[in-house]
C-alpha cells in the first residue's frame, strides 16, 4: 500500500526505516485520512446524490443477506438456549434473553461482520481499482474533488446505513426467534414481543445505536483507506480489498470489547 | 510524411524552470527547462522511466517538484492554494495513457460528470448539446449509451479525449496517445490530436514514443535525455544529429 505524500515524505527522511517506524507512518496517515474526512465531510458542496446512491449501495443491496442471517440466527440462538433455561424451567424468559442478546450483541456484530465482509470488499476494490487505472486521478485534474466524491459520501452513508441495518437485524431475528418459541412452546407473538421488549431498557438502545455507529464509521473509513490508497497493478486492488475485510473485522471486534467494557459502567 | 511548422507566436502558456523530482535516490528529472507556446503542439520524447509522464503530472498538480518553476497560464502551480488549483485544471486537458474513463458509467455520463460538476447553471438541452458536440468531433457519437468495457483501446482513447476537451481547456496534455494502438487507429488519434489544435484552439503537449505520432503533429520536439531536455526543436533539427542517446530512436521508428 501507499502512503500519502507527506507520509512519503517522512519515509524518505527516515533512514531505512523499520517495521515500527512504518507503522507509525501508516498510523499517521491514518490519522490524516480521517481528519480530511471530517474536514471535508462539513463543508459544502455536498455530495447529496452520490450519498443517496452509496445508501441504496450498502444498505438496499445487503437486505437480502442480512434478513436470511438474522432470521437464521433468530432459530439457531433461541433452539440452543432453551435445554439451558429448561433445566431451570425458566423457558418463559427465552423472549427476553432472545431480545436483550439480540439488541445488545448478535445484531450489531453480525450486521458489521457482514457488511465488513460485503461492503468493505466491495469499497477496497472498487476504489483501489480506481487508483490503479488513474481514475481517481482523472476525476482530480477535471477538478473534481475525489476524496469528497468517492471517500467522504462512502464513510457517511455506511455510518448511517449500519445502524439502521442493525435494528433491521435484530427485527428478523425477533421474528426467527418467535417462530421458533411458537412452533415448541405456542406463545403467542404479543406475548413474545410484550415479554422481550419489556426488557430492553433505553440504554440497550443507546448502546447499540453507538456501537452501529462506530461499526460503519470503521467499515466505510477502513475500505476507503485502503483502496484510496492501493499501490499499482492488479494485486494491489486485491491486497486493498483483503485487508479492508480483515482490518475491518479485527477492529470491530476490539470496538466491541471496549464498547461492552464503557456501557457495562452505566449497568453496574 | 509532412512534417509541421514552427508557431509564429511567442506567448507562453507554459514555462518550467530548473525542474527537480526524484523518487528515493531515484532522480527522473534534473533540471528541466521547458515552454509552451500558445497553439503549438509540443511533443516531448524519451525513453521509458525517463519521467515524461512525471513532467505533465506536475504540470497538473497531481505531482509536486522538489525544485524548480513551473508556470501555467501565469499561475505558477505548486504555490497556489487547492482552489485555485481547482480553477486552472479546468484550463488544462488530461488525457490518460489508459484513457482512464469511469467503469460504472456510460459514455454520456462520463462526459456529463466534469461538466455538470464545473458548471452547475447548464440546462438538460445544453449538457445533451455539448456531449453530442464532442462524441461527435471524436467520431463517435453512436457509442454515447454504450458503458466503457464495450470499446476498443482506439475507442476508449477518443472518449477520453471528448470528456477533456468537453470543458473546453486552453491546453491540452497527452500521455502517449497512441500507445499499444494498432497503426490506422493511431492515424487517427493523430489526426484527431491535430483537429483538436485547429477546431479549438488548444496548445497541447503529447507524450509519445511513436515518431510517426511526433512528426505528424508536432509544431515542435522536445528530447528528454538524462533528466534534461538536451534537444529542442523542429523534428528533423532534433534528429538530424549523430548523438548515440538520439540516434537509436530514428533508427527504430524509420529503418527497422
Amino acid at each position: 500500500m501507499e502512503h500519502s505524500k507527506a507520509g512519503q515524505e517522512i519515509l524518505e527522511e527516515v533512514k531505512s526505516p523499520g517495521r515500527l517506524s512504518r507503522t507509525f507512518i501508516t498510523l499517521y496517515d491514518v490519522f490524516q485520512f480521517m481528519g480530511r474526512f471530517f474536514k471535508e465531510g462539513f463543508l459544502p458542496p455536498y455530495e447529496g446524490r452520490e450519498l443517496m446512491k452509496q445508501c441504496y449501495d450498502i444498505g438496499y443491496k445487503s437486505l437480502a443477506l442480512i434478513s436470511l442471517t438474522g432470521f437464521i440466527t433468530g432459530i439457531v440462538f433461541t433452539k440452543q438456549s432453551r435445554p439451558s433455561l429448561a433445566e431451570f424451567g425458566a423457558t418463559s424468559w427465552l423472549p427476553s434473553l432472545v431480545g436483550i442478546a439480540l439488541l445488545r450483541t448478535l445484531a450489531p456484530l453480525l450486521t458489521s461482520l457482514i457488511a465488513a465482509g460485503k461492503v468493505g470488499s466491495s469499497i477496497g476494490a472498487e476504489l483501489g481499482s480506481m487508483r490503479v487505472t488513474e481514475q481517481i486521478d482523472a476525476m482530480e485534474v477535471s477538478a473534481t474533488n475525489p476524496f469528497k466524491f468517492l471517500v467522504t459520501t462512502r464513510v457517511l452513508a455506511a455510518t448511517i446505513t449500519i445502524p439502521i441495518l442493525t435494528f433491521y437485524t435484530a427485527m428478523v431475528g425477533m421474528l426467527g426467534a418467535l417462530l421458533n418459541v411458537s412452533m415448541s412452546e405456542g406463545t403467542s407473538a404479543k406475548l413474545f414481543f410484550q415479554s422481550s421488549l419489556e426488557s430492553i431498557t433505553f440504554l440497550d438502545i443507546t448502546a447499540s445505536t453507538v456501537k452501529a455507529v462506530l461499526f460503519g464509521f470503521t467499515i466505510g473509513m477502513v475500505g476507503c483507506y485502503q483502496g484510496y490508497n492501493s499501490s499499482k497493478g492488479t494485486e494491489g486492488v486485491g491486497k486493498a480489498a483483503n485487508s479492508a475485510v480483515v482490518i475491518g473485522m479485527f477492529l470491530i471486534f476490539i470496538e466491541e470489547v471496549v464498547s461492552v467494557q464503557f456501557f457495562g459502567l452505566f449497568r453496574s | 510524411m509532412e512534417q509541421k511548422k514552427t508557431i509564429e507566436t511567442q506567448e507562453k502558456v507554459i514555462e518550467i524552470k530548473g525542474l527537480y523530482k526524484s523518487f528515493g535516490n531515484y532522480h527522473v528529472l534534473r533540471g528541466v527547462d521547458l515552454n509552451l507556446f500558445k497553439r503549438e503542439n509540443l511533443v516531448v520524447l524519451g525513453k521509458s522511466g525517463t519521467g515524461k509522464s512525471v513532467l505533465i503530472k506536475i504540470i497538473v498538480g497531481l505531482l509536486t517538484p522538489d525544485a524548480g518553476m513551473v508556470n501555467v497560464l501565469n499561475q505558477q502551480v505548486d504555490q497556489i492554494s487547492y482552489k485555485e488549483l481547482l480553477a486552472l485544471r479546468l484550463k488544462v486537458g488530461f488525457s490518460f495513457q489508459n484513457s482512464a474513463l469511469y467503469d460504472s458509467m456510460t459514455v454520456r455520463e462520463n462526459l456529463v460528470f466534469p461538466l455538470v460538476r464545473n458548471q452547475k447553471n447548464l440546462t438538460k438541452a445544453e449538457i445533451n448539446s455539448s456531449v453530442e458536440e464532442m462524441l461527435d468531433a471524436v467520431g463517435l457519437l453512436q457509442t454515447i449509451n454504450q458503458m466503457p468495457s464495450e470499446l476498443s483501446g482506439g475507442q476508449r482513447k477518443r472518449i477520453g479525449i471528448a470528456r477533456t476537451l468537453i470543458l473546453r481547456p486552453e491546453i491540452m496534455l497527452y500521455d502517449e496517445p497512441t500507445a499499444g494502438l494498432d497503426p490506422i487507429t493511431c492515424l487517427e488519434i493523430n489526426s484527431l490530436i491535430n483537429e483538436v489544435q485547429d477546431r479549438f484552439h488548444t496548445s497541447s503537449i503529447i507524450i509519445t514514443h511513436d515518431l510517426t505520432c511526433a512528426k505528424a503533429v508536432g509544431n515542435r520536439v522536445a528530447m528528454l535525455l538524462d533528466g534534461k531536455f538536451e534537444r529542442q526543436g523542429t523534428f528533423d533539427e532534433v534528429f538530424n544529429t549523430s548523438d548515440e542517446r538520439v540516434k537509436p530512436f530514428y533508427d527504430y521508428n524509420f529503418i527497422q
